[in-house]
């Protein structure tokens, strides 16, 4: 059984094979998942991982790393192991989602009620 | 002493531990622990090379002082005012982390008072690095209690360095014949207050990370007067090597 804590070696199942290798805790950095918010009240979008031994020093390299260049107000880190994921098998879950249009919120027509809207409250 | 001699000597000193702490700290890149440390330390180090330029456009500007890079670059080592904490060897990373801890609360709490100076433009570089200063810190700060809670060998090591830096740490705070004016003119508030304000915040930080705290017994001064260590040539000779080259040279 592999123990490793990122969720992208589990994905790959390396732990199908028969030796056994354990990761104990605090032996190895985890791996943290960074999110970067540019302006307050934006999404925090994923923009890549750095290795810290804890939370709080994950975030502080998730400064340097991400948060140096360009604006930046806020950023997020979540342990790796913390995310759950879909196999790579599994996509065919989302295969027909192109052919079902009809959930798609482009075929509503609400522009011309909403510049009406405008123009009113001018 | 006019306050017209009395102000650059304050700002030479705290530009010159910059420049000297920032090349020191750049020695790391590229060797750090771990990539992602390794770009966090450079990229403070750039920070503090920042700050004492930012410093030296201060005294070009408000007392006809040289341009900031000759002004770095080539004068002699007496005439730099470093304490001699900076002008140490990196040492191994616990002494570097540590002197980064010991320096940056010490440039922290000077900042801090600067932002109530009367001399507007100091005023305003405290505005501006606040929050990089704050970052610097919160490293610092991270690291200590990360590194001793790692065991015992860690947590001795980290003792270690704590003790290595201690009284050369209090030689930030050497005092200046400059400083009564200075503190009349309201300027900023004097070593002594600043040492006050620097041992209450690393005091719990000390303490939390269960490291025991040294006595302030024989701090190092000289550095201020003039004085140096034998590190201090040597680092000024390899900092401004290219520099010295071509001195005219527009980069």
């Amino acid at each position: 059984m592999n123990e490793s804590l990122d969720p992208r070696v589990n994905r790959l199942r390396l732990n199908n094979s028969d030796g056994s290798f354990s990761v104990e805790e605090g032996e190895n950095w985890n791996v943290f998942e960074v999110f970067h918010q540019e302006k307050r009240g934006a999404h925090h979008e994923h923009v890549g991982c750095v290795h810290a031994p804890d939370a709080n020093l994950a975030l502080i390299f998730a400064k340097e790393q991400f948060g140096r260049r360009k604006k930046c107000v806020n950023l997020w880190v979540v342990r790796s192991a913390d995310i759950l994921a879909f196999d790579l098998e599994d996509e065919d879950m989302f295969a027909n989602n192109p052919d079902k249009t009809y959930r798609d919120a482009s075929g509503f027509k609400v522009m011309d009620k909403i510049n009406k809207f405008k123009a009113q409250s001018k | 002493m006019q306050i017209q001699q009395a102000l650059p000597e304050l700002l030479i000193k705290i530009a010159d531990d910059e420049l000297i702490i920032g090349h020191r700290n750049s020695e790391w890149t590229g060797l750090g622990p771990v990539m992602e440390e390794d770009i966090a330390f450079s990229s403070m180090a750039q920070d503090k090379i920042g700050h004492a330029w930012a410093i030296y456009r201060i005294l070009q500007e408000h007392f006809e002082g040289q341009d900031p890079d000759q002004f770095a670059f080539m004068r002699d080592a007496a005439a730099y005012k470093c304490c001699h904490l900076v002008e140490m060897p990196i040492g191994a990373y616990e002494f570097s982390l540590m002197r980064h801890f010991l320096f940056d609360h010490a440039e922290t709490a000077r900042y801090q008072s600067f932002s109530q100076s009367s001399f507007t433009p100091l005023q305003q570089l405290a505005g501006k690095i606040k929050g990089e200063l704050k970052y610097h810190t919160l490293h610092a700060d991270a690291w200590i209690l990360q590194l001793c809670k790692a065991g015992e060998e860690s947590r001795q090591r980290m003792q270690g360095a704590l003790d290595d830096c201690f009284q050369l740490a209090g030689g930030i705070f050497e005092p200046g014949k400059e400083e009564a004016l200075l503190i009349s003119e309201n300027i900023y508030p004097g070593e002594q207050a600043l040492y006050q304000q620097w041992l209450s915040t690393i005091s719990p930080v000390i303490e939390k990370a269960g490291l025991i705290m040294p006595q302030m017994t024989a701090p190092v001064y000289g550095g201020r007067q003039g004085q140096h260590t034998q590190y201090l040539q040597q680092l000024l000779n390899e900092m401004g090597e290219v520099f010295r080259l071509d001195p005219e040279a527009t980069w």
